[in-house]
């Protein structure tokens, strides 16, 4: 039984007791009256006679049931998660859930690992794993005290199945709904006990619709950039032709003469022009004449910076880790290898450009955004109003993708609303070109690898040097004796037992704005780490794959390490627990039929690469035509990411991430001219297209570890399974991407 | 000049490849590059002041006031507030803009209202009929939406496959829907939910 029998007893009798001699409000008040009012407060749909124990979810007497989710929703499935581990907890039906995006509210709808309400880092569902489930199990607790209280049995005779409360020994039932106002009056009991995960009815299903599902494929569902208010107008921002360039001065007399312009206001990143349609607002853009100050601004171009990468790899850098003495292996190897790799900015391109709504009155300031970081928006809005926190309402949209982009530049929004006094709401809309040239974007890097292999053909040493900026700037939780952990992810903790390791970072400073991009530093350390393995093997004269399972199979965390920079809450986490990368690239390699003979032009490669606490190998199949053209046919993944919360999402995000990471190691780049990024459009910028999509097969290990996050870990694996394919079916080795810049 | 195959757009006689398109042939075919050409001309088209335009949108007339040379995905966006369609590319690059016109997708993104006054457009939130049916069926049955920005212009590209291909092969569906951009990478789902499609409508 999860409740407290005698404490709820305890508590009902209070109830009774103080229901017959005082007032309502003083009664409300014995129950927790703030948290009780605070949650109700804080989900504006929830009626009087809903019942709100929690932050999380509220049950209506229509037997709708409502989950709060705290992460944003823009593609990763989270909404249908977050829904499914507190329905399995509550006993739910499907049917009868109902998802809602929560308003800012940090104290409840913080992310437990970041601190403040964002979405991010794959860490949106193990955050929640304890918190969603245990919100769950308290509100079936108490509908449960409801019907025993109701029927007057006693509540273990009670249980709870597919949104009703149902005491077999007298064939009485009651629903959710039915049961939520007396439920709403209890107190909430003190503590819960969980489910054995033998007994999960919607975790794991393997047919549970997503709950956005409908809307998204009607076309009803609501993005930022479809909100509108009556009275909105739209605008378009004049944005730097180069990174770091400012405006000095602008004339808008032209603009201001088209029909349908309104205003013309200077905020923090450019000059918006305010209209009433997008198109005027756009025009009004093109003819802003603008004096940009580009003292400081970037004028470099792609090769110059490259050059400049290029010397610095020839200089030892900040470590990241060491093992052993890599120089004196290095000096006394049979034989070393030596690769140098090539990493281009990349975009994210979302199909949905950023936007934003916003409204700002004398005393309050709605925003209506797909943008993931709420408390940073919140934070933005107060400084640029000067209003109060809690005056400061975000309504959370779907996100038309982010992949990392969708921050918090909705604050733009604000700035804008406030240059027109309030007047009237407004509406942001980025172009494609603004999307895909002002960044921030995946960083360049540049990499060296130096392998060194005894003369029985054992890897005795591994040197693995790092360029490029850093996407966390200044993060004191991140920068480690001025290393951020995130640009050496993934090979800092290489999983490979290897005597001798060493792993060294240059922090470049640029003007060029950077971020996370899906999987962040495991996006390019994944790919040399897994490619470089592969040349080694074939070096050392073994398959790639018996070669990796013999440096599997000691576990990388009882191995001795004099240096690994990365945070202490980090370290446990940082390697796969033993032996899961070697159960997943076991599973893909007999899935895929490795060792399998395949016609000439065609090749078969492996990778295996855990991040954001997940194991994932890919097998991927290439064609290599006689022009050099590259086909990728059959993708097989295996996956552990603890608990399958939801396997057909998990399925998703793994043909999604194929897709993504295939994208851009085929044909996605960003550079430089003279400052000016040559790229603006689907045109410059190549993403993967149907007509190159391969055929993906998922296999999920079972487990009953705690879930991890699975938008990430499910690109690293892809670019290098490619390229080791690609190598087997021509012997021809890509170290430079996107694939296209050098084919 | 590039030969193309374009025969999912009825009103083409002549197409140029413009100069200042830098895509490949391939892409180019793709990409539909008579949108280019039309937005070329649409450009040099002095703006005329808003005049009354009357659109026919899934079935209903619309008297708009808006400027000719208007990309018809902004008539429907903002001035008929259908929002389904969306803006993704402005350039008839992504495909997130399909409609229908007379039945056929077109990129309405660079589609000049004054091009398709008074013809039958239909969008998203218009699409009937047994086949459409299927079609969003089959989308539901196989959870294809992620982020589900992309998807009714991969609905309204499917059903336009569907009905001149019935059942079309995989290279069929790879060259019909490859001028649809999903960054999720929802392309092994289409694939499966045009297939699922065609057969559930076909009985």
């Amino acid at each position: 039984m999860p409740t407290s029998t005698q404490s709820a007893a305890l508590d009902r009798r209070q109830f009774l007791k103080a229901g017959t001699s005082t007032a309502a409000g003083l009664v409300l008040g014995f129950w927790h009256p703030q948290r009780r009012g605070r949650f109700a407060e804080a989900q504006t749909g929830a009626g009087r006679h809903a019942m709100v124990p929690n932050a999380f979810v509220r049950i209506a007497p229509d037997n709708i049931v409502t989950i709060i989710s705290k992460h944003c929703e823009a593609g990763q499935g989270i909404h249908t998660g977050l829904a499914t581990m507190l329905a399995e907890e509550l006993d739910a039906d499907w049917a009868q859930v109902r998802v809602e995006p929560a308003p800012a509210d940090r104290a409840l709808y913080k992310n437990l690992q970041f601190g403040s309400q964002t979405t991010g880092g794959s860490n949106s569902t193990p955050n929640s794993w304890e918190q969603y489930r245990r919100a769950g199990a308290t509100a079936r607790a108490m509908l449960m005290s409801a019907a025993a209280k109701q029927w007057n049995v006693p509540e273990s005779e009670l249980k709870a199945d597919r949104g009703t409360i149902v005491h077999e020994l007298s064939s009485r039932q009651a629903t959710f709904g039915e049961l939520a106002e007396t439920a709403a009056f209890l107190p909430l009991p003190a503590e819960v006990s969980l489910k054995n995960p033998k007994n999960f009815k919607l975790i794991g299903a393997l047919r549970l619709p997503r709950i956005d599902c409908k809307p998204k494929t009607l076309g009803t569902a609501v993005f930022a950039s479809d909100f509108s208010l009556p009275g909105m107008l739209t605008v378009v921002v004049a944005r730097p032709p180069r990174f770091g360039a400012v405006v000095r001065s602008f004339d808008p007399a032209a603009t201001k003469a088209l029909p349908g312009v309104t205003d013309v206001v200077q905020i923090s990143v450019g000059a918006a022009v305010v209209a009433n349609s997008f198109i005027a607002a756009r025009r009004g853009r093109d003819l802003l004449h603008i004096e940009w100050d580009e003292s400081k601004a970037e004028m470099r171009g792609t090769p110059e910076l490259i050059a400049e990468y290029r010397a610095l790899l020839d200089q030892p850098g900040a470590i990241a880790r060491r093992d052993g003495d890599c120089a004196q292996a290095l000096a006394r190897a049979a034989r070393t290898i030596t690769a140098d790799f090539e990493y281009p900015y990349l975009a994210h391109a979302p199909m949905e450009p950023l936007s934003a709504v916003v409204r700002l009155s004398a005393n309050q300031c709605d925003i209506w955004t797909g943008d993931w970081d709420i408390s940073d928006i919140q934070d933005d809005a107060v400084r640029i109003t000067g209003l109060k926190q809690e005056q400061i309402f975000i309504h959370s949209l779907y996100g038309g993708g982010s992949f990392g982009r969708r921050g918090g530049d909705a604050s733009q929004a604000v700035e804008i609303a406030k240059g027109i006094g309030g007047r009237a709401p407004v509406k942001l809309l980025w172009t494609r070109e603004e999307d895909i040239q002002t960044g921030p974007f995946r960083p360049m890097y540049l990499h060296r690898l130096v392998a060194g292999l005894d003369e029985q053909g054992n890897l005795i040493a591994w040197q693995h040097r790092i360029v490029g900026q850093s996407v966390l700037g200044d993060d004191p939780g991140f920068i480690i004796d001025g290393i951020d952990i995130t640009s050496v992810a993934g090979a800092s903790n290489v999983p490979y037992d290897i005597p001798n390791i060493l792993v060294d970072l240059h922090t470049t400073t640029l003007p060029i704005p950077v971020d996370q991009w899906r999987s962040v530093g495991d996006s390019h350390t994944a790919f040399s780490v897994e490619t470089f393995l592969d040349d080694v093997a074939h070096a050392a004269g073994k398959d790639p794959y018996e070669f990796r399972l013999e440096l599997l199979s000691k576990d990388p965390r009882n191995k001795e390490i004099l240096q690994l920079i990365a945070p202490a809450p980090m370290r446990q986490s940082l390697f796969a627990k033993f032996p899961r990368d070697r159960q997943v690239m076991q599973l893909a390699a007999e899935k895929a039929g490795w060792g399998t003979p395949l016609p000439p032009g065609r090749g078969r490669g492996l990778a295996v690469h855990y991040s954001f606490h997940a194991s994932l190998a890919y097998v991927a199949e290439v064609t290599v035509s006689s022009d050099g053209s590259v086909k990728v046919d059959r993708v097989v993944c295996a996956v552990d990411c603890g608990v399958a919360i939801n396997p057909d999402v998990i399925r998703a995000q793994v043909e999604g991430g194929v897709a993504f990471g295939l994208g851009a190691i085929l044909s996605s780049t960003i550079t430089l001219k003279q400052g000016r990024v040559e790229q603006s459009n689907f045109n410059g910028y190549r993403v993967l297209r149907m007509n190159e999509m391969p055929k993906v097969e998922v296999y999920i290990v079972n487990s009953a570890e705690p879930p991890s996050g699975i938008g990430e870990p499910t690109v690293p694996p892809i670019g290098p399974a490619v390229s080791n394919a690609i190598f087997a079916a021509t012997g021809r080795r890509v170290r430079t991407l996107p694939l296209s810049s050098t084919a | 000049m590039a030969a193309l195959e374009l025969d999912n757009h009825a009103e083409i006689l002549v197409i140029v490849q413009h100069p200042a398109c830098r895509f490949t042939p391939f892409e180019a075919r793709l990409a539909t590059c008579r949108h280019r050409w039309l937005a070329k001309i649409s450009s040099l088209v002095d703006e005329g002041d808003a005049m009354a335009v009357s659109l026919m949108l899934n079935g209903k007339r619309f008297e708009l006031d808006l400027e000719p040379d208007v990309p018809l995905l902004w008539a429907i966006r903002e001035a008929a507030g259908l929002t389904g369609t969306k803006y993704g590319c402005g350039m008839a690059l992504c495909g997130a803009c399909t409609v229908h016109l007379n039945g056929r997708a077109i990129r309405s993104c660079t589609t000049p209202v004054r091009s398709v006054v008074d013809k039958p457009i239909t969008t998203i939130e218009g699409v009937s009929g047994p086949l459409a049916q299927a079609v969003l069926q089959s989308w539901k049955e196989l959870d294809v939406p992620q982020c589900g920005y992309c998807q009714p212009g991969q609905i309204m590209s499917a059903i336009a496959l569907l009905k001149r291909t019935p059942v079309p092969t995989d290279d069929q569906i790879d060259t019909a829907m490859s001028g649809n951009i999903c960054r999720c990478g929802t392309y092994a789902r289409i694939r499966a939910a045009i297939h699922e499609a065609a057969s559930t409508h076909r009985g």
